[in-house]
């Protein structure tokens, strides 16, 4: 594992007084897949948000490679092209090709010529399997391939750690599948990668760490195997046993 | 009707027909451009500013044309600004479709999620660049049909210039009927001078707005 690539400490967040994020601590190196889980309204997708600078935050310090992440600051924008993050809901443009998507942040963030950023664009396209959708828009696409779009999105634009928020919650069972072996791809290629799901096996199979939040807080941190097979704490195993059923019927 | 006296005064119409069409088109880009205005200021929640466009807004909208022109015509010399009815004319109808326009792109702004925003912010795009590229062009295509009716109604409302002395279409049929009583003949010539204006705005209206309707379907 690389060098610590982001840093959070102390991180407090609150809506109208209701603290989402009670002082967390965190740091991720490179290279390192991190699988945050937890009940839903635990605070994983505003600390993504948080990361991002798309939260204004009320307590500690985020960083990257020891640059000050913090909502509204005027470097907001170069810090956010190291970051890249894809979203439940995918967020593709509408009004733009799959390609034009792509290629947007590439030209007009980083003036990239439009011959090299299309190549690249094209290639990473074909790596997931979509290469013939480059000319269609987002309408005409699946919600797994509109997913793996905005996954190439993000990732042409060479982000240092990517952040995945729920990417699969929206979709249907046999459309997960195709998103999730984008995701492993990347990590087999040693992609700093920050993913929250809902998808245990997944976690388990990805990641190189887990943790686990509730109510703002880190509750656990661990191995992914040790994590799922025997969680320390009585809340995480709590949380875990939800998923399991038992039968009804003889 | 009297063919001979149609062919006679059809010069006459074509000029007016081209000063109407061109305040119109004068005040139109004076509407549209104080409308983006407008709709940014209240779209971005500018303090106080807001609060000034809001009041614009409703008095552009809850008077009448004619009134405006009146005030612009008859108040601005009174407050040492001189100038003249064409220029009054445009700005009127500017000042009128203003706040038309603003209502039109705003409500376009607000259609679009916020969180499209944040996902060109994620990749580095400057709030500016989020405006140009991703939100102004899913509202412009959400706020089409409005705004192109706002145009053909403002071509519409130019027929009250007649009112401060401009020789406009209705200006010129008023005109004719006083002189030589040839009511029918004038408001034909009227009626047709006002279709061959606004009838080909109103076909490339429908035109743009089936080019830009792909935003209208989800992400």
């Amino acid at each position: 594992m690389g060098e610590e690539l982001l840093k959070i400490e102390g991180l407090v967040k609150s809506y109208d007084g209701h603290t989402v994020l009670d002082g967390i601590d965190l740091t991720v190196h490179s290279g390192e897949v991190l699988v945050i889980i937890g009940p839903s309204g635990c605070g994983k997708s505003t600390l993504l948000r948080c990361i991002n600078g798309l939260e204004p935050i009320h307590g500690g310090k985020i960083t990257l490679s020891g640059e000050e992440i913090r909502n509204g600051s005027k470097n907001l924008p170069t810090l956010r092209q190291k970051i890249g993050m894809v979203f439940q809901s995918y967020e593709l443009f509408p009004h733009l090709t799959v390609l034009d998507n792509i290629t947007l942040a590439p030209l007009k963030v980083q003036k990239r010529t439009k011959a090299e950023a299309e190549e690249e664009a094209l290639k990473l396209l074909e790596r997931v399997g979509l290469k013939d959708k480059a000319k269609q828009y987002p309408r005409q696409l699946s919600g797994g391939q509109k997913q793996r779009v905005a996954i190439v999105r993000a990732l042409c634009m060479h982000p240092e750690v990517m952040l995945f928020d729920e990417v699969t919650a929206a979709l249907d069972p046999e459309m997960v599948r195709e998103v999730l072996d984008v995701m492993l791809d990347l990590a087999k290629q040693g992609r700093t990668m920050i993913i929250v799901t809902h998808e245990m096996q997944f976690a388990e199979a990805v990641a190189d760490r887990v943790i686990f939040i509730d109510k703002g807080n880190i509750i656990e941190e661990g191995k992914p195997k040790e994590f799922f097979n025997s969680p320390k704490t009585e809340r995480a195993a709590q949380f875990l046993n939800i998923f399991e059923f038992e039968s009804v019927k003889d | 009707m009297n063919t001979e006296f149609i062919f006679k005064y059809l010069p006459l119409y074509e000029k007016a027909a081209v000063l109407t069409l061109r305040i119109g088109v004068e005040g139109i880009i004076i509407a549209i451009l104080l409308g983006i205005i407008c709709a940014l200021i209240q779209y971005g929640k500018v303090p106080i500013i807001r609060r000034i466009v809001s009041v614009y807004i409703e008095l552009s909208r809850n008077t009448p044309l004619l009134v405006q022109l009146f005030f612009i015509y008859y108040g601005l010399p009174k407050i040492g600004i001189s100038t003249n009815a064409e220029v009054c004319g445009a700005i009127g109808l500017g000042f009128l479709g203003g706040s038309y326009m603003a209502e039109a792109i705003r409500s376009g702004l607000e259609t679009i999620e916020p969180i499209q925003a944040e996902s060109a912010l994620s990749l580095g795009l400057k709030p500016a660049q989020v405006m140009r590229y991703v939100i102004l062009p899913q509202a412009v295509s959400v706020s089409m049909p409005a705004f192109m009716a706002n145009i053909i109604f403002l071509l519409k409302e130019t027929s009250v210039f007649s009112a401060i002395s401009l020789m406009d279409l209705m200006f010129t049929a008023k005109d004719l009927i006083g002189l030589y009583y040839k009511t029918t003949e004038s408001l034909f010539m009227l009626v047709v001078f006002y279709l061959i204006i606004l009838l080909p705005v109103s076909l490339l209206g429908r035109f743009i707005e089936r080019r830009l309707r792909y935003a209208g379907f989800g992400t």
